[in-house]
């Protein structure tokens, strides 16, 4: 392997209450591909925005190519050959997606007008490298958050780095996209692309990285070749302590039923679904991106309307005309999407977590209590081992795996009987998740009946007791606990049948 | 007795985190000042004519806070403190009696706010564009009907709102300090109006959460509406009569003021304390010019400089603690 790329050294970032970064070093050599692991809060992100040119290191070096580098702004980063897809999204939701790619680098014609016709072709030669069928001029509000990252990654390919940082580029999409993107990664590689992977799935990194870097309370605490490494060292590393079983077990009984949906369409999003979940139970809703999964969640929680179709709950039939509805009868929806429709980021942690059940924190009269608040605030940060100095901390300056336990937890107040999650662990890491799992696991045992939407299969099949499958807008299948398994489900969800290979 | 010196200290590092404190600071600074360059300043008589001059502002400061705390504004509360005092005088002149006048007054306001809400909320317009419009029909409106005529010859009965006083204060002060504390108690810890800083903070994530965007925008539009149309009636009354040109450029220093209490444009944040603050702020650095004996005509120019700088000082603050 070639020689090094780029050398961090004793790199130091300190934010009010907490040491991000202490003293982290970090190697990359050209080629390379560097996995970077490490618990929510650990200072990935940190280091990664520190890399490109967002924010400035209290201490330390860096040096890329031998020559010490100090990037003032994401311009100077990009310009010395380093491109980052960060965490957070950044497109232009009114431009479009050539727009996007090529922003502030978009081909001229004479007098600086924008060059239509190649920017456009340009565009869609890089959206064949993920056989994205995307018209390069749609507009990237009206892209799926899968198709929004994979146009955030084509952004910062195209500028054609030579350090690739890539964090948690895989947290909306799912295998198929995840596949191509490592096929692209390898095929970068062979130029000698140098790439920074950053993800909470260690079998990504096992199945890309050539090395790998843990970093744990802002320190590096080991490199390792991914080849002499197995994941529970990984884990162990990470987390500090052995992790075992990190699904769980169902607790208590399944009851009778408790929700039903009959006949639901909503074209062209999903038609004629027909299920039903009971008291206690985990459903499992798989499906590729686009199935109209996350629609059909939408829908149930009333956010959007149905055409045909009809819902009951506990044997009564609802209609349903607003969240506000829902979440009075205690149904709740954890949306994929927290960025743009989950968090209030300027809002602290206590006024995040109280947003969905306002109604139980205000005493006679409807005074707010402070006090209320602040204690269910507190009973969140504690359940989840949530990172952060304080609860009136606002939301935007915690770690992104920490803002989605924020925004898990938000739901558990309004003590939901029915409990739709669309990803809930995107971006968590395998301690936090293993939280997660166990409070849904006590959840469902108190008798909540939960619909788990997610793209991580495993985890689908870690909790699920029964797990439907769709394809196209269309449950497809059904599967109990004990015959589900991997090959099955994506046969169902892409609906090439083990028959027909 | 250590115990009590840590708590002052905690008080005093949360007190200045607030931009009402510092404003407040500002101010006393500034009328310190003042009293000891003029002798006439620290009179009653001129800082109940300081109050004064901004307890109609203030009145509509309250409820274009509430709209900028949840991410929207009004630019039409101008021409509606207009339309609706002269419907009162019109009223008056028919021979109404005067609760039934007063009350056309806030109708009128109430009505306008209900349409903007309407249209901002169902139809998705934006608040500018929207407002904007408003501004121009409840203007144009006021024209066509009174032909460009000011009304005038209104009972006494009715004109002892704005005159009046109680022990030495003149009415509209004790009205608009009044609504002050109302409106700023809610805000701030009623659960019904503290909604408004979830749909400025994230508008998508205020409906997810179950919170009812749309009948808040309209009924928070209303309010304002008819806020404006209680300072219409108010300034009505004072001035013994309705004149088209009132109310000219209210809103933007409603606006200003409110921003320099603290309120972003981008939503989510603002107190209708610090409104108040930001529209006495103003008021005493016109005094100051007054009392100072400059020239009138650089008032605008300073209060112009002084939102500049306001919002200057926040955003470096907020730079330099990293919240940007
Ligand atoms: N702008 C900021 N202001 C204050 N604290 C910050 C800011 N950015 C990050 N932090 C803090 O720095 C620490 C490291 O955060 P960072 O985002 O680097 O974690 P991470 O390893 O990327 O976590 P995750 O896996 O959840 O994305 C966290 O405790 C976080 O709260
Ligand atoms: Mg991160």
């Amino acid at each position: 392997m070639g020689e090094t790329l780029l050398s961090v050294r004793g790199v130091t970032r300190r934010f009010p209450g907490v040491r991000a970064l202490d003293h982290v070093d970090l190697e990359v050599r050209t080629g390379e591909v560097h996995a970077l692991v490490g618990e929510n809060g650990a200072g990935k992100s940190t280091l990664m925005n520190i890399l490109g040119g967002v924010l400035s290191p209290d201490e330390g070096r860096i040096e890329l190519a031998g020559r010490p580098v100090r990037f003032h702004d994401a311009h100077e980063a990009g310009q010395a050959g380093v491109a980052v897809v960060f965490q957070e999204l950044s497109l232009v939701p009114n431009l479009s997606i050539a727009e996007n790619i090529f922003a502030n680098r978009q081909p001229t014609l004479a007098g600086g007008f924008v060059h239509r016709a190649r920017l456009e072709a340009d565009a869609q030669r890089l959206l064949e490298l993920f056989q994205l069928a995307l018209p390069p001029g749609r507009l990237v509000k009206h892209l799926s958050p899968a198709h929004a990252q994979l146009v955030e990654i084509l952004k910062a390919i195209s500028q054609r780095p030579r350090l690739l940082i890539l964090d948690e580029p895989t947290s909306s999409l799912s295998g198929v996209e995840t596949q191509l993107l490592f096929d692209n990664i390898r095929r970068m590689k062979l130029e000698g692309v140098s790439i920074i992977y950053i993800s909470h799935h260690l079998p990504e990194v096992f199945a890309v990285a050539d090395r790998v870097t843990v970093l744990r309370d802002g320190r590096r605490v080991a490199t390792r070749e991914v080849s002499e490494v197995d994941e529970e060292t990984l884990v162990r590393l990470m987390v500090g302590r052995e992790l075992s079983n990190v699904y769980g077990r169902r607790e208590g009984e399944i009851g009778e039923e408790l929700l039903r949906v009959e006949g639901a369409t909503r074209e062209p999003a999903f038609r004629d679904v027909t299920f039903s979940l009971r008291r206690g139970e985990i459903v499992g809703l798989a499906g590729l991106v686009g199935a109209g999964r996350t629609e059909l969640g939408r829908a149930i929680f009333a956010l959007e309307r149905w055409q045909k179709g009809e819902l009951y709950l506990e044997g009564r039939r609802l209609s349903l005309r607003d969240a506000h509805q829902a979440i009075a009868h205690h149904v709740g929806y954890l949306t994929e999407d927290r960025k743009a429709q989950g968090l209030f980021p300027r809002m602290s942690v206590r006024d995040n977590v109280i947003a969905p059940s306002l109604s139980r924190f205000a005493r006679r009269l409807g005074w707010m209590s402070d006090r209320a608040a602040t204690r269910f605030a507190e009973e969140c940060r504690g359940m989840l081992s949530i990172a952060t100095p304080s609860v009136l901390r606002r939301v935007a300056h915690l770690s992104g795996g920490n803002q989605q336990k924020v925004l898990f937890s938000a739901w558990t107040g309004i003590a939901p009987r029915v409990l739709i999650v669309d990803e809930p662990t995107r971006g968590v890491d395998v301690g936090a998740r293993s939280d997660l799992y166990a409070y849904l696991r006590r959840l469902a045992g108190s008798g909540v009946g939960i619909l788990l939407i997610s793209s991580d299969l495993l985890e689908i099949l870690g909790l699920s007791d029964r797990i439907l499958v769709m394809r196209e807008g269309r449950l497809v299948a059904e599967f109990g606990r004990e015959e589900a398994g991997e090959e099955a489900i994506i046969a169902a969800a892409t609906g090439v049948t083990a028959a027909a290979s | 007795m250590g115990e009590t010196t840590s708590h002052v200290a905690r008080l005093l590092r949360r007190l200045t985190d607030f931009r009402e404190f510092m404003l407040l600071v500002i101010i006393i600074g500034a009328c310190v000042g003042l009293a000891l360059r003029s002798p006439v300043f620290l009179t009653v008589d001129n800082l109940l004519a300081v109050l004064l001059s901004v307890s109609i502002e203030s009145i509509v400061a309250i409820g274009m806070t509430i709209l900028l705390v949840s991410g929207g504004f009004d630019l039409s509360v101008g021409s509606a403190v207009a339309l609706s005092g002269a419907a009162a005088a019109m009223a008056l002149t028919a021979g109404w009696p005067v609760p039934l006048a007063v009350g056309t007054g806030l109708g009128v306001g109430a009505l306008g706010g209900f349409c903007n809400g309407i249209v901002i909320a169902w139809l998705r317009i934006n608040p500018f564009i929207t407002t904007l419009a408003m501004m121009q029909i409840l203007r144009g409106l006021l024209l066509a009907i009174t032909k460009g005529k000011n009304i005038s010859g209104l009972p006494d009965s009715f004109n002892m709102i704005g005159q009046g006083a109680l022990w030495g204060i003149q009415y509209p002060i004790i009205i608009a300090l009044v609504l002050i504390l109302i409106g700023d108690v809610f805000l701030r810890y009623s659960r019904f109006f503290r909604q408004n800083y979830y749909i400025g903070g994230n508008e998508r994530a205020a409906i997810l959460s179950g919170i009812r965007v749309n009948r808040m925008k309209i009924f928070n539009y209303t309010l304002t509406g008819l806020l404006a149309g209680l300072a219409g009636v108010i300034m009505t009354a004072r001035l013994g009569s309705a004149t088209v040109t009132a109310g000219a450029y209210l809103e933007l220093r409603v606006i200003s003021a409110v921003i320099i209490g603290g309120a972003s444009l981008a939503g989510g944040e603002g107190t209708v304390l610090g409104a108040f603050l930001g529209s006495l702020l103003m008021a005493l650095i016109v005094n100051a010019l007054t009392l100072l004996g400059i020239d009138i005509y650089w008032n605008t120019l300073v209060i112009g400089s002084t939102l500049l700088i306001a919002v200057l000082i926040d955003t470096l603050g907020k730079a330099r603690q990293g919240q940007l």
